[in-house]
């Protein structure tokens, strides 16, 4: 190192260039830049009362925080699903309406207008939660076990899913009236904030938790880097790639409660519709290499709500809900081309260059 | 040029960045000559190859073909191929959904046009008259490996070669089919085809070939007739040692010391694995440090991987500190305090985006358990304390390993398996492509974790380093095993010669 000028003045740079989370970070300065120049009344929050006369926020930026979640809760899935097999699962959307219409079963019984429920709503949870970590298990054993590619694999759950959802109701449109199955995708009464963010914010802790309690964090990379090596190392790669899809089953469950209980009922070939693409932006987004390996969860997490930031954004500028994913595709293009290794290859020179520029002044 | 010479290499040189991979190399290919290219890892084989073919540009030195009067250069494939050299690798390089025929004319045709019917008529002559039993139009995919390697063959032949390159074509054969491809071979050769010939079987070489050219460090150690040259010169002059050296130094041959009572900390009876080596027995004493020795490919690190269950294990009994034990996969050999350093370590070895520190902790973590993560505190420390141990230079325990040198990431691996004290360390190759002074480093250090009771496994290319460290070593050929040597017989002309086996 030639001097300690030069050390201080590049630490902040470097120790910032260095950091995964600084890309969705960035991402959502310059969303909000946006806003805060084309109308500052984006970012207001007002209280109100919704028709059942309980408080509630309302604003652009819970709106955010509201529909953002179910992409977030996915998106821990996807970060690791990507992390331990290199690919992707583009069957959460398929897989959310067949949750959810397992648990609308579960409530609903034979009769698809019930009065009451027919079954405790946590049961019809944990149903959902089994069935969809099946399917997780389903699309984690033709990966890790048959060594399909995971987009070609769960392609086969993306084209079969929305029929087995509608077959699960006998293509019947199951109507919940009970107001708490309400409390899940909307306001708890007395609390102005909505539920699913206080899903979405338990669902951090607890990855957070097992991230921090087990191994998996360490173990996922390390066979999404060198699987050979891993192997050597006495893991097991199979199940560890197996694990991570069943796990992403489980992100589908909890997603798939607040999906149907938002509107208490189904519909099963608009729910969560192209969602498995925004998850898999949620995990770009956030600067994690799409081909596996090293990940970094808050950044997913963060890049999830970029992407509802954006859509929010689109929507305030009453742009149709049909041409969104072509505003996407441009976030999407300006990502890879960013992330390319020859592009990324040519800003790191330039970056260099940049760097030795004031150093040179300071000599 | 030489008469009857199709292929005259003169004084070939090429560098790579640090490394002079080929000076001044002569070669010579006659027409209808099975021509063996011999030399152990780093030799410059497949360079040499690699310049003739046109994948890598020579810095100096001329090739000549016959019938073109000035010296050829030749600056890729296509080019080498027109001058009609060709090449079948060790992997199949044709499409295995395409049929036969297809294979053989895929790419050759200017016109968009495609005869069918003419092409596969053609295809089944050649095929006839090379004696390939394959039809034109089945699905590559479906003919055996060996005839898949004949039908690319014939692809070369009938892209009127002149001289034909066959890189370790044999390694995925068994000896039938090996035998067919040796009579293609010598089919060829009646019809005036130059046949390179790379292969690690020695036996395959007095079986086939006319003449041999050995490479040794980049350089031409010589060209011999095959009767000119015994086995065990051969293996002589591949690893560089002469074999009538009487100053062999046998001083150094270690002598183990067998404490009484000492039970074996390892095993094995009739261990078979699914990499293709021939069963093998085993064992290996407290604090001994033995080897497995034979060229490469003669099956050294095979036989190690099965005892650590790397590859899979498909028969016979190991035995563990005298309790009989299953070990199908690596994680049964840990838990019963076996360490392998694999041969590979970009593969095998490291987890490349990974930092050093969690390199260093991997394997015991792994050990320990999933819900059992250590504390960062806790990773730091065994990280910090393995990096001075063994003097790894690396930036900080954060630093991602691949970018440090081959060295140091052999060293943080060596650290990862010592971290979970292993009973016994397998070591492959644990210095190669590294520097020096680590090599000392590591040959010091196996010695001194054996003094301290530690049994470990040595392989390594070069024999020195073997009879400096191990008491004991394991000799194979051909993934056999054929001897073992200790004491007295530990030197290199011993080594040499059962090696070379056969009648020299």
């Amino acid at each position: 190192m030639p001097s300690k000028m030069k050390e201080k003045s590049n630490n902040i740079f470097s120790a910032l260039a260095g950091k995964q989370i600084v890309i969705p970070i960035a991402a959502l300065l310059v969303l909000a830049i946006f806003n805060l120049i084309a109308d500052p009344g984006f970012f207001k929050i007002t209280l109100g009362y919704n028709n059942l006369g309980d408080p509630v926020l309302s604003g652009y930026l819970i709106t955010i925080l509201d529909n953002g979640s179910e992409l977030a809760i996915l998106a821990i899935g996807m970060t690791l699903v990507t992390a331990a097999s290199g690919g992707q699962d583009i069957s959460v959307g398929a897989a959310i309406a067949i949750a959810g219409s397992v648990m609308l079963r579960v409530l609903c019984g034979s009769n698809s207008r019930p009065e009451t429920l027919q079954a405790p709503i946590i049961v019809a949870f944990l149903v959902g939660c089994l069935v969809a970590m099946i399917f997780g298990a389903f699309n984690g054993v033709l990966v890790a076990y048959f060594k399909i590619q995971p987009m070609v694999a769960t392609l086969i759950l993306f084209t079969a899913g929305r029929s087995i959802a509608a077959w699960i109701n006998n293509n019947e449109l199951p109507i919940i009236s009970e107001p708490s199955f309400g409390y899940f995708g909307g306001f708890i009464p007395g609390i102005p904030i909505p539920t699913p963010f206080f899903i979405a914010v338990a669902c951090m802790i607890v990855i957070a938790l097992v991230l921090k309690f087990t191994t998996l964090g360490l173990y996922t990379q390390a066979v999404g880097i060198n699987e050979s090596s891993s192997r050597l190392n006495g893991l097991n790669p199979q199940m560890i790639k197996f694990l991570s899809f069943v796990i992403l089953g489980l992100c589908v469950a909890v997603a798939a409660l607040i999906k149907v209980s938002r509107f208490s009922t189904i519909n099963y070939s608009v729910i969560a519709k192209d969602i498995e693409m925004d998850a898999i932006l949620a995990v770009a987004l956030g600067g994690n290499a799409l081909s596996g390996g090293k990940f970094n969860m808050p950044a997913s997490i963060l890049g999830a709500y970029v992407i509802q930031f954006l859509t929010t954004t689109l929507y305030k500028f009453n742009v149709q809900a049909a041409a969104l994913p072509a505003y996407k595709a441009v976030v999407v293009i300006i990502l890879v081309v960013l992330s390319a290794p020859t592009v990324r290859a040519k800003l790191s020179q330039l970056g260099k260059k940049l760097k030795e520029k004031p150093v040179k002044e300071v000599a | 040029m030489r008469e009857k010479a199709v292929l005259e290499m003169k004084n070939i040189s090429k560098t790579f960045p640090g490394v002079r991979a080929l000076s001044g190399v002569d070669f010579t290919l006659c027409e209808g000559e099975i021509h063996a290219l011999m030399g152990e890892n780093g030799a410059g084989k497949s360079t040499l190859i690699k310049v003739l073919t046109g994948v890598y540009n020579k810095d100096g030195g001329q090739i000549f073909i016959k019938g073109k009067d000035k010296a050829v250069t030749i600056h890729s494939p296509q080019e080498a191929q027109n001058l009609g050299i060709s090449t079948v690798y060790q992997e199949i390089t044709l499409c295995p959904n395409l049929s036969v025929a297809e294979n053989m004319y895929i790419g050759r045709s200017k016109d968009i046009y495609q005869n069918w019917k003419k092409m596969n008529e053609d295809a089944g002559k050649i095929l006839k008259a090379l004696d390939i039993p394959a039809e034109p139009t089945k699905q590559l995919g479906s003919c055996s490996i060996a005839v898949q390697q004949m039908v690319a063959i014939a692809r070369a032949v009938d892209m009127d070669c002149k001289v034909l390159i066959l890189d370790e074509p044999t390694s995925s054969l068994d000896e039938q089919e090996v035998a067919k491809l040796f009579k293609l071979m010598r089919d060829l050769k009646a019809k005036g085809v130059g046949i390179i010939f790379v292969t690690h079987f020695l036996d395959q070489v007095y079986e086939v070939c006319d003449k041999i050219t050995v490479l040794r460090d980049g350089k031409l150690v010589g060209e011999y007739e095959i009767k000119d040259l015994p086995r065990v010169q051969l293996v002589s002059k591949m690893l560089g040692k002469d074999f009538d050296d009487m100053s062999d130094i046998k001083s150094e041959a270690k002598v183990f010391e067998q404490k009484e009572g000492a039970v074996n900390v390892f095993e094995a009876e009739g261990l078979l694995s699914d990499a293709g080596i021939k069963p093998f027995d085993f064992y290996i004493k407290k604090g001994e440090v033995n080897g497995f020795t034979g060229l490469l490919g003669s099956g050294r690190s095979e036989c190690v991987r099965a005892i650590f269950g790397a590859d899979r294990v498909l028969g016979g009994t190991v035995k563990v500190n005298g309790k009989t034990v299953k070990i199908n996969k690596p994680i049964d050999a840990m838990k019963n305090g076996i360490a392998y350093l694999p041969e590979d370590r970009k593969i095998d070895g490291i987890v490349g985006d990974l930092s050093v520190r969690d390199n260093i902790i991997l394997a015991l973590q792994v050990l320990k358990g999933f819900f059992k993560p250590f504390t960062k505190a806790e990773a730091y420390r065994f990280a910090d304390e393995y990096i001075k141990l063994l003097d790894i230079k690396t930036a900080s325990a954060d630093t991602p390993i691949k970018s440090l040198s081959g060295g140091n990431q052999q060293k943080c691996i060596l650290g990862r398996w010592l971290l979970t004290h292993p009973e016994y360390l397998i070591l492959d190759e644990p210095t190669r492509g590294i520097d020096v002074g680590t090599k000392v480093d590591i040959q010091k250090l196996v010695l001194k974790l054996a003094s301290e009771g530690m049994s470990v496994t040595f392989i390594s290319s070069e024999t020195d380093e073997m009879l400096r460290t191990c008491s004991r070593l394991v000799v194979m050929r051909d993934r056999k095993v054929v001897g073992e040597l200790s004491g007295e017989d530990l030197t290199q002309n011993k080594i040499m010669s059962t090696i070379a086996g056969g009648e020299n």
